[in-house]
């Protein structure tokens, strides 16, 4: 297992470079710079900038000098806001993205799973089509319409909750929440009903099920297990989904979050902001990838670590 | 073992429900009672260094913070004492004497002194800060050659510290609107020593602004400053006219979407927004004329031609195709926010001025010189793109000019839009056959609108160029007489117009929605509200 563990990091690694070497390269090419105002800047003063933020050096030393910089833990100062770090940003926004896909995530297993299980216990009925077109609907809904939806149901006609803000009162982190985790609620109650209805339909349920235990026992105790592992290798990719899909959540309920940092530096071409954020959530979606194949592994006596099986 | 956890289940549902269905406090009723008012103030302020900063969102915050030489009356906006309490102007209108006010105080409790001044404008106009606003100071004698390293000793530049409490100031030209650039934010005071404290004099990554370490000496200071999330300021007790000041708190908060911005008003978390979703902004006006302002705004909305490329180098093709669009049904049923359809550069009644030159609206005399210039009924006319930045907005306006160049001249435009960044350099680099602009003045004067078209001016953009254009600018910026400057920017304007480098279409509005307790907010054509009359009330 630690050889695994091992053997991926080092994978990463060259990964990682790749990443930073194209977004760097990405970005220069982009149209329009981020010293481009609506009101003219001088030559004179443009050129300054230009000099203060090392520009105006050739491409492969402006990346080779940024690479040392990252190695030092110096992601250099943001364009836009002068008096920050991308450090300091990305410790601002990280936690508060984190705390929101950690929620997003909870509702989405609660209510996927929940509705997975219900559907998978009496396929083709009723209980079955309900909850699993509600999913349908909830993976083509887009959150941008939700997150106005439930604002308006709860927040402005019945005064529940908050529209809008994060952590200055009770509830407003109860509507964010469900909005990202919706989706991926529909999926997980889809991979649930899917994963169920396959280890449900294997000898040792029937011979449970022969053997005259309650339903509630064989759900829970035999089948739930195998049932989930579906679900569980989608958890890494929702996780790193859920962290870098969270932009457009973060600007309906005014959430100051990583993903709304993101989108904006990219409009901004705040070209060090860009290279952090990108470079953080590689390795984001680097290492849930690999806790995700972790688990599964445990989970899963058949899957064998290593490559070799 | 089910049954507890299904009756744990049941009790936390319990709670959560009755603790949602009690009354939810709401920022305005509690904010109206407490004296703090709630704003939206669109993205993140880039900076609160009033040298640096350049966007509208920062210079609200910094207005609540410093207080320049002069503050604008919120009415009027005329000049009225601010951290000066008088001033005399010499006969020939190029030296101002300002006397500031011996109450004025730093938030620290420091005395604010003429030197403070000297020490501001000094860091503004140094070339290793870059600030692009230094240009507002380039009316001071010998201000630019120091900015641009001609002369390096800051003595030789027109600002001077008579004494403790006396500042001159020398002009290059006598400048009739020099007073009202002394309320723009970057000719505001900083305190030398909290500058020094934190940074170098000439490092915009210099910490000075955050909270905690602000010091300054508006009517407001900075208590919070959280990335993304909320500026806070409280009232300042130092402030010299701490007396008219009612707000007891001013929290400003970036929210870059205006849909949210809207909801955010609506469910009571906003006394003001920024701004109004464009589909909402008519079901306002009907529904809810009370919430929603719109008032004339000192910014002009127009489209530029590139006229160093065919069909564009010819004059007639580009007043043709100004003439053919009907702007009063662009903003009747396009824009719809109150704008005001203009056939000339600077929004009329700027400071008493009106422009005499004016496009027609007539579109068989636009056929005729189309026909003139070679293309009748729009015959051997090339397929032109028309670059706007991407805006659902612009895009609507865009559509509309599209469809009636191609009804009354027969001409096929083609659109293309980029995004805001992709936009400017497409433009700078002139690489555009129309493009969309538009200009907010910066002070109240013709002249902030007029000198843009200046030869080679930074803003022009449009490669035109005009010698008695250029000359009549020059000697507006000398004269002293308000009528023959007047008429020296009337007869600009008519070549501007007759000329046609751009097609004016509307004059802007300032439209936002404001909650009913907010009082002593006044409509001026700048959008201006000096923060230290504002206060909340609620009408019985």
């Amino acid at each position: 297992m630690l050889r695994f563990i091992i053997y991926r990091i080092l994978q990463a690694i060259p990964v990682l470079l790749v990443v930073i070497s194209a977004t760097f390269i990405l970005i220069r090419m982009a149209p329009g710079g981020p010293f481009d105002a609506e009101k003219a800047v001088s030559p004179y003063v443009l050129e300054k900038l230009n000099e203060r933020y090392n520009l105006n050096a050739p491409l492969p030393e402006q990346l080779f000098d940024y690479i040392s910089g990252i190695i030092k833990g110096d992601f250099g100062p943001s364009f836009k806001f002068p008096t920050r770090s991308v450090t300091e940003m990305i410790a601002t926004g990280l936690p508060i993205t984190f705390e929101l896909a950690f929620y997003a995530m909870l509702v989405a297993l609660l209510i996927g799973i929940t509705a997975g299980l219900v559907a998978a216990i009496r396929p083709n009925t009723a209980q079955d089509y309900v909850p699993m077109s509600v999913a349908m609907i909830g993976i083509c809904m887009p959150s941008f319409l939700m997150g106005p939806i439930l604002v308006l149901i709860f927040g402005i006609w019945l005064e529940w909750l908050p529209v809008s803000g994060w952590g200055y009162s009770a509830g407003d982190k109860i509507l964010p929440a469900i909005t990202l985790g919706s989706t991926y609620a529909a999926y997980i109650a889809r991979l649930t009903r899917g994963g169920m209805l396959e280890v449900l339909s294997q000898d040792y349920i029937r011979t449970a099920r022969a053997k005259g235990l309650p339903t509630r026992t064989i759900i829970f105790k035999h089948a739930l297990k195998g049932g989930l592992l579906p679900v569980v290798s989608f958890l890494g990719p929702a996780i790193a989904g859920l962290l870098s899909g969270s932009f457009v959540v973060e600007t309906i309920f005014q959430i100051p979050g990583l993903g709304r940092f993101y989108v904006q530096a990219a409009f901004n071409r705040d070209y060090t902001m860009i290279m952090g954020t990108t470079i953080f959530f590689s390795m984001l979606i680097i290492f849930f990838n690999l806790i995700s194949d972790i688990i599964a592994a445990y989970l899963n006596p058949r899957i064998k670590l290593g490559g070799e099986g | 073992m089910l049954t507890s956890l299904r009756c744990v289940f049941i009790i936390t549902l319990l709670s959560l429900l009755t603790a949602a269905c009690g009354p939810m406090d709401n920022n305005v009723d509690t904010g109206t009672a407490g004296q703090i008012l709630h704003l939206g103030n669109g993205s993140e302020p880039p900076s609160l260094d009033p040298h640096l900063s350049t966007a509208v969102n920062s210079s609200n915050i910094i207005s609540t913070l410093l207080e320049g030489l002069v503050t604008p009356n919120p009415k009027t906006l005329e000049p009225e004492a601010g951290a000066a309490i008088s001033w005399d102007i010499s006969a020939d209108l190029r030296t101002y004497t300002f006397h500031l006010n011996p109450d004025g105080h730093w938030s620290n409790g420091e005395p604010v002194e003429a030197s403070d001044f000297v020490y501001a404008w000094h860091r503004l106009l140094m070339p290793e800060l870059a600030a692009e606003y230094s240009y507002q100071l380039f009316v001071l004698e010998n201000a630019e050659a120091f900015y641009k390293g001609d002369i390096t000793d800051f003595n030789q530049v027109g600002v001077k510290a008579i004494d403790r409490l006396t500042l001159q100031v020398r002009l290059k030209a006598p400048t009739p609107y020099f007073l009202s650039l002394l309320s723009h934010a970057s000719t505001f005071p900083v305190h030398p020593e909290t500058v020094a404290a934190y940074g170098d004099i000439d490092d915009p990554g210099n910490l000075w602004t955050r909270a905690g370490n602000f010091v300054g000496n508006g009517p407001f200071i900075l208590t919070e400053w959280a990335l993304n999330r909320i500026v806070r300021v409280e009232k300042n007790s130092h402030y010299w006219d701490a007396d008219t000041v009612a707000l007891e708190e001013i929290r400003f908060y970036p929210i870059d979407n205006l849909g949210t911005e809207e909801r955010m008003f609506r469910s009571k978390t906003l006394h003001l927004t920024v701004g109004v979703p464009e589909e909402k902004i008519a079901r306002y006006a009907k529904d809810k004329p009370e919430l929603i302002n719109i008032s004339p705004y000192l910014g002009t909305y127009f489209y530029r031609f590139n006229v160093n490329k065919a069909p564009f180098d010819d004059s007639r093709v580009r007043r043709a195709l100004s003439m053919s669009i009907d702007r009063q049904q662009i903003v009747d049923a396009v824009t719809k926010g109150g704008q005001i359809p203009t056939y000339n550069l600077t929004p009329a009644n700027t400071l008493g001025y009106t422009a005499k030159a004016a496009i027609p609206f007539d579109i068989p005399a636009a056929r005729q010189l189309m026909a003139e210039a070679g293309y009748p009924q729009g015959k051997g006319f090339p397929v032109v793109e028309l670059l706007y930045n991407t805006s659902e907005g612009h895009r609507k306006i865009a559509i509309a000019i599209q469809q009636m160049w191609k009804l009354a001249l027969g001409v096929e435009i083609r659109l293309f839009n980029q995004d805001w960044k992709a936009f400017l350099e497409t433009e700078k680099n002139g690489d555009f056959a129309i493009a969309r602009g538009g200009w907010i003045g910066d002070y109240v004067d013709p002249n902030t609108f007029l000198d843009m078209f200046v030869s080679n001016g930074g803003n022009n953009r449009t490669g035109w160029s005009n010698q008695k254009y250029d000359q009549l600018i020059q000697q507006a910026g000398r004269t002293a007489g308000t009528d023959q400057r007047f008429e020296q920017f009337q007869q600009a304007e008519k070549i501007l117009i007759d000329d046609s480098p751009i097609i004016p279409i509307y004059t802007y509005t300032a439209i936002y929605l404001k909650s009913t307790d907010v009082k002593g907010w006044y409509n001026n054509v700048l959008n201006a509200h000096p923060i230290k009359y504002v206060y909340l009330q609620r009408d019985d």
